[in-house]
């Protein structure tokens, strides 16, 4: 059994149904990259799995619990972390604190995991006493991620953390991702610059109209004619 | 120099004093905004009600012939504080949660506020009576002279009891409300959920815990403000209802949300107060000689019946001019 599997889900945000059958299984080892076209579901897949919209049908299952419909701070301890789309800073709260909230749930000594994120995102060393929101677009993307890095998780939750970045930012932010992923957590993320992040995929799910397209190894995706025709661009 | 001290006990010390109550006052309102995004109306009648508890437990004390050396009504301040940040969770419980858990608009939190506060002024009338009574009936209400060691100044600065209690608790107060808030975990969980309530919640910080911290403790606070209010002037049912506006002036004046803003805030609607009402003629009267006769003798800025028009129109200025406050930058 897989980290985290996600079973024929279907949901939504109240009106007609967004999710209509996604199905995916991570495991620690992996990073799992989902692209789709916008409006496909990507962010609403990742929302359900966290408990941040009603699921309907299928399950979600989390280090062997249950946990569809269960909300987040049931889901952090269990070792599931996400960092949003947009909005994922506390803008008036130093990068310090950003990075202490993250750690909110744990009751033991950070100080190592803080070291530890430090090290993954040297220039936010420098920032820590800085308010967040005063940061660059890239520098705030590594305050969500190490924000979501501290509470410990072993599948980090990510959508589109190269939105808005320069392709050098974007690369840089790839390179964390896969070095992250080496220290073991596991990857669910979200992607827009598809191809890139397919490369140094081991699972990749197509999405397109809130299911499953394709599903294999990025490898396998990018060799996929149609899928290279329909979804990347050709 | 008589005339310099008369405007030190007019101005600045009645300032400071009345700055204190609507701080306290305007910090509740501010951290209650942050965390659930509603202008908490019922506010100012918590306050009342906080002095109101206080009164019934002077009132114990007494009967179990308790003697204190400072006012009794200032002694039962922490239990006051905590009885009324109890019922301040009844409320929320009662008549916002359930609200909150249907999902609606913040405006209908606002409108159940105004209901809360009509129902909370008939249950104060209802226990205690429209009457107005006051904490020193059977102590007395010490003031304390400073003679400045000048030649030729009759005048002393005058400090009350009360004054001295409600300016030195509020400093207190401002201070363990800064430590809260900057080093430990609930006072920062408390300043996440108020820059980015989803945030928060995927944190994993327990949102429900940090609403009930909130409600303790603009709860405590205005049984504080309250309590030292009616110490300070006297205990009625209609006590805080009447400075609502200026202690909403002074959230807002600060940039809702924020902590330290609604302190500043709260000082400046309480200074600007005491020195619109001020007689500015006094400070001339050293060199009348020199002034021409057509100078009137009443130089206030507006009669002090209206002294509440000054926070109204201190409000209205802040909305036109920068409705997000006049001490943006300021954090929580
Ligand atoms: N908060 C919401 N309330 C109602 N409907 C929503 C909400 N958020 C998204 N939707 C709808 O759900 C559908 C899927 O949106 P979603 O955000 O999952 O797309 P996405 O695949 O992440 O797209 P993008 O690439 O643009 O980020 C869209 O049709 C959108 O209109
Ligand atoms: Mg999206």
């Amino acid at each position: 059994m897989s980290l985290l599997e996600v079973k024929d889900v279907e949901g939504g945000y109240g009106g007609a149904p967004i999710l209509n059958g996604v199905n995916m299984a991570i495991d620690r080892e992996d990073i799992g990259v989902i692209v789709g076209p916008n409006g496909a579901g990507k962010s609403t897949t990742l929302k359900a799995i966290f408990g941040l919209l009603e699921v309907t049908a299928g399950s979600i299952v989390m280090d062997g619990h249950e946990v569809a419909n269960q909300l987040p701070d049931k889901l952090v301890p269990l070792g599931l972390s996400f960092v949003p789309q947009e909005f994922n800073v506390f803008t008036e709260m130093t990068v310090h604190e950003n990075l202490e909230m993250g750690a909110y749930i744990r009751n033991d000594d950070i100080s190592d995991t803080l070291d530890y994120v430090y090290e993954m995102f040297p220039p936010l060393k420098d920032k820590r006493k800085q308010n967040a929101g005063e940061l660059s677009g890239g520098q705030r993307q590594m305050v969500a991620m190490g924000r979501a890095l501290m509470s410990q998780p072993k599948l980090l939750l990510l959508d589109e953390p190269s939105a808005g970045l320069s392709p050098r930012y974007m690369m840089e932010i790839f390179e964390t991702v896969v070095n992250v992923n080496k220290s073991g957590v596991g990857i669910l993320m979200v992607e827009q610059n598809a191809r890139q992040a397919l490369e140094f995929a081991t699972k990749g799910f197509v999405l397109a109209g809130g299911n499953n397209r394709y599903t294999g190894t990025g490898r396998e995706l990018l060799d996929d004619p149609e899928v290279a025709q329909s979804f990347l661009g050709g | 120099m008589n005339e310099l001290i008369f405007f030190v006990n007019k101005v600045l010390i009645s300032g400071a004093t009345l700055g204190s109550v609507y701080a306290l006052g305007a910090v509740g309102v501010t951290l209650i905004f942050g965390i659930l995004r509603f202008a908490h109306f019922a506010h100012g009648d918590m306050m009342t009600l906080g002095a109101f508890v206080a009164f019934m437990l002077v009132a114990v004390f007494q009967s179990l012939g308790i003697q204190t050396p400072l006012p009794t009504g200032f002694i039962v301040l922490p239990f006051a504080m905590a009885i009324t940040a109890g019922l301040a969770l009844g409320i929320d419980r009662g008549f916002y949660q359930p609200l909150r858990a249907k999902g609606v608009k913040t405006v209908t939190l606002l409108i159940a506020s105004v209901g809360v506060t009509l129902m909370m002024q008939g249950v104060i009338r209802l226990f205690a009576g429209t009457g107005t009574r006051s904490f020193f009936e059977n102590e007395t209400k010490d003031l304390y002279r400073f003679k400045l060691p000048i030649e030729g100044v009759r005048r002393s600065i005058n400090f009350s009891e009360p004054q001295i209690l409600v300016i030195v608790t509020t400093v207190i107060a401002v201070i363990a409300l800064h430590f809260f808030l900057t080093r430990s975990r609930l006072g920062k969980g408390m300043r996440a959920m108020a820059d980015n309530p989803s945030l928060a919640q995927v944190s994993g910080i327990n949102t429900a815990a940090v609403v009930r911290a909130t409600w303790i403790i603009a709860g405590s606070l205005a049984a504080m403000a309250g309590t030292l209010l009616a110490l300070d002037v006297i205990l009625k049912p209609d006590l805080a209802f009447n400075i609502l506006l200026p202690i909403f002036a002074a959230a807002v004046v600060g940039g809702l949300g924020h902590s330290y803003g609604a302190i500043a805030g709260g000082f400046l609607i309480g200074f600007a107060e005491t020195m619109s009402v001020f007689n500015w003629a006094v400070l001339l009267r050293p060199f009348k000689a020199g002034l021409p006769d057509w100078l009137p003798n009443d130089l206030s800025i507006v009669p002090s019946e209206y002294k509440l028009t000054v926070a109204f129109v201190i409000l209205v200025l802040v909305l036109l001019v920068r409705p997000q406050g006049i001490f943006k930058g300021a954090s929580t």
